[in-house]
């Protein structure tokens, strides 16, 4: 008998499978997939709000799928980490298809965008609540497939360009990963992650379990665009088109840092020294690489690329000291990086279709002509660089204060520098497009009006009054992420949740 | 056994890793194709490979005998070689879409997404660049 807790588990995964297997079976119905995938947004966010609150109030809850006992079958787990990443997939899946629906570049490539949208959501979503590693493997490949999908949507040269790098790098990554899996297979015998936690400290080569750990990590650092495994990201994503650049810079370098976590909290605990240095290095790489490459460019989405690079290093910091107050940073985060980074995309989308380019040279005046997209800007891009009242501010307080207790004061004063860089990045932006005079001869072109309008703005503004909210009320959003936090520091409640009473 | 295999698997390896630095993409996808098969060879060698007795649990009893082989690792290979088809044959797709576009698969000339004279010193400058790799192409093939 499936139980509560197998339904909630397998909701936020059963949803978008059939929203996919459905729009994919009508793409000649167009009103239909609207409504599937209308559906299935809304469903999406009920079943995943329900997961949160079952997490809440229970901990950790595991599901072995076909009622296979734990080692063996597939085990579907959610730690209060994970759901919450699951409910933001599901927020992000919403505000892309509503966003989706005033935008040109989709419309025109409609029959296959909904199937797709629902597909990456499908492997994004397996990808936070799988519980052993060759079913992440298989996430991270659905995922793949469907960015792969993506990016090519509307069918522009740069776009063929900018896929190659993308697919190849991304290719080799999860080559890499799949090695790694084999390997840690051989050495721990099992492949369910509660499992190999439980297994590895009784292994006698840990040189062994480090170097497959390492190969691990490569891979994962360069699905989350770490410093120095970042090329393809600066190099892909500002190609794609703006619903489908806000999705991938939300979730996927975020499932690269997810498992990133995971497997450092789960499988390297303790014993492992080497671990906390190279994440040193890694933090600090990718905060200042990427913030000095968004520096040197001068194009709306090569920017926010070479941003997401350096949000991600913020994450790595709470990686690198691995108190529960910095994972609990790192957790709020990404949090309150995935709605920002989605939210600046599809603005960035929304000032294209105002001013006709992403060009910082031949934008200009976009505050006069429309004062709401400014404002809508300004929230999700003084958020980014952390000034307070918005989410930002607090997520980047957690990691700083973390760093600065446990220490670690280089680290934290590199963080704090690329905020201000970051700040210097908006304003860059800001100036340029919103605050400049219309350059000479940039065509005037018809401003957005009536349900296009609608459609555009609804999402971005959402987005805000969550970035807002988080800012303003952040006491169950702090708490919740001390309580992740908590949770990820010691594993015992993750492998009880799996493996049931752990044995003597 | 697991020598060889193990040697197989080093092999493979280089040789994926030395076409992976190829210029040309077609070489860089054989590179990906047999690195996959590097993984698949990683996978059967850390299963137990000497085992000749079939899996399959006798009448009665609730294990298997101690040399059966084991049947997870060829489960996982053959997933891992299904994925690894048809993700080969996406990037093959892709790189006969660019061929036909560009005539080239030579990686130093795709340069469109990053076109040279990035970074910019200043807006003007990143403009220029950007519009002078746009004129260099033909027209797009889609919408857009």
């Amino acid at each position: 008998m499936a139980t509560r807790a197998d339904w909630l588990l397998a909701l936020p995964l059963l949803l978008p499978l059939l929203a996919c297997a459905a729009t994919a079976a009508l793409q000649s119905r167009r009103d239909l997939q609207r409504g599937i995938t209308a559906v299935t947004a809304v469903g999406l966010l009920l079943a995943s709000a329900a997961l949160v609150a079952e997490v809440i109030a229970r901990g950790v809850i595991a599901s072995q799928m076909g009622q296979w006992p734990a080692p063996f079958g597939i085990t579907l787990v959610a730690d209060l980490f994970a759901a919450s990443m699951v409910a933001i997939t599901a927020l992000m899946y919403a505000a892309t298809a509503l966003y989706a629906r005033g935008d040109t570049d989709v419309l025109e490539n409609e029959a296959l965008w909904h199937p797709l949208l629902a597909a990456l959501a499908l492997g994004v979503g397996g990808a936070f609540l799988a519980g052993d590693l060759f079913n992440l493997y298989v996430w991270f490949e659905v995922m793949l497939i469907a960015s792969f999908g993506l990016i090519v949507l509307g069918g522009g040269r740069e776009q063929l360009d900018g896929a190659v790098k993308y697919a190849m790098l991304n290719l080799l990554a999860t080559t890499v990963f799949l090695i790694s899996v084999g390997m840690m297979y051989g050495l721990t015998g099992t492949l369910n992650l509660a499992d190999m936690a439980r297994r590895i400290p009784e292994i006698e080569n840990q040189g062994a379990v480090a170097a497959v750990a390492f190969l691990m990590l490569a891979a994962f650092g360069a699905k989350a665009a770490v410093f120095p495994l970042f090329f393809w990201l600066p190099a892909s994503y500002h190609t794609a088109i703006a619903p489908v650049a806000a999705i991938f810079a939300a979730l996927l370098t975020k499932v690269g840092v997810y498992a990133l976590i995971r497997i450092v909290t789960l499988l390297l605990p303790e014993g492992h020294a080497w671990v906390a240095p190279l994440m040193w290095f890694l933090a600090a790489g990718t905060m200042v690489v990427g913030v000095l490459g968004a520096a040197a460019h001068w194009e709306i989405r090569r920017i926010l690329s070479f941003h997401i690079i350096s949000q991600i290093g913020y994450m790595i910091v709470g990686i690198a000291i691995a108190t529960p107050l910095a994972l609990a940073g790192a957790v709020l985060y990404m949090l309150h990086h995935i709605v920002v980074k989605a939210n600046l995309f599809l603005v960035a989308g929304v000032i294209r279709r105002a001013g006709g380019t992403f060009s910082l040279a031949t934008l200009g005046g976009l505050w006069r002509r429309d004062p709401w997209l400014g404002l809508l800007f300004a929230i999700p891009a003084l958020s980014l660089a952390g000034i307070p009242p918005f989410s930002g501010f607090w997520a980047k307080l957690f990691v700083l204060k973390s760093g600065f207790d446990a220490g670690w004061y280089v680290l934290a004063g590199i963080a704090l520098a690329t905020g201000i860089l970051t700040l210097y990045s908006m304003l860059k932006i800001w100036m340029e497009a919103f605050w400049k005079e219309v350059p000479e001869g940039t065509p005037e072109l018809p401003p957005i009006t009536g349900a296009t309008r609608w459609l555009l703005l609804a999402p971005v503004a959402g987005l805000g009054l969550i970035t807002i909210t988080i800012g303003l009320w952040t006491e169950p959003f702090a708490a919740f992420a001390l309580a992740a936090g908590e949770q990820l520091a010691s594993r015992e409640a993750y492998i009880t949740a799996v493996m049931g009473v752990i044995r003597p | 056994m697991e020598f060889l295999l193990a040697l197989l698997f080093g092999v493979l390896l280089s040789a994926a890793i030395y076409l992976l630095m190829a210029r040309s993409l077609a070489r860089s996808i054989l590179g990906l194709l047999l690195l996959g098969n590097a993984a698949n060879i990683a996978i059967i060698a850390s299963g137990r490979v000497l085992g000749w007795a079939p899996p399959l649990v006798a009448p009665g009893a609730n294990a298997l005998v101690a040399d059966a082989s084991n049947p997870l690792p060829q489960a996982l290979v053959l997933t891992a070689i299904v994925i690894s088809f048809g993700l080969t044959a996406y990037v093959m797709v892709l790189s006969w879409a660019v061929w036909r576009g560009k005539g080239t698969l030579d990686t130093e000339a795709l340069r469109v997404a990053e076109p040279r004279g990035l970074p910019a010193a200043d807006a003007r400058e990143a403009a220029e660049a950007e519009t002078l790799a746009a004129d260099l192409l033909p027209t797009r093939t889609g919408a857009r």
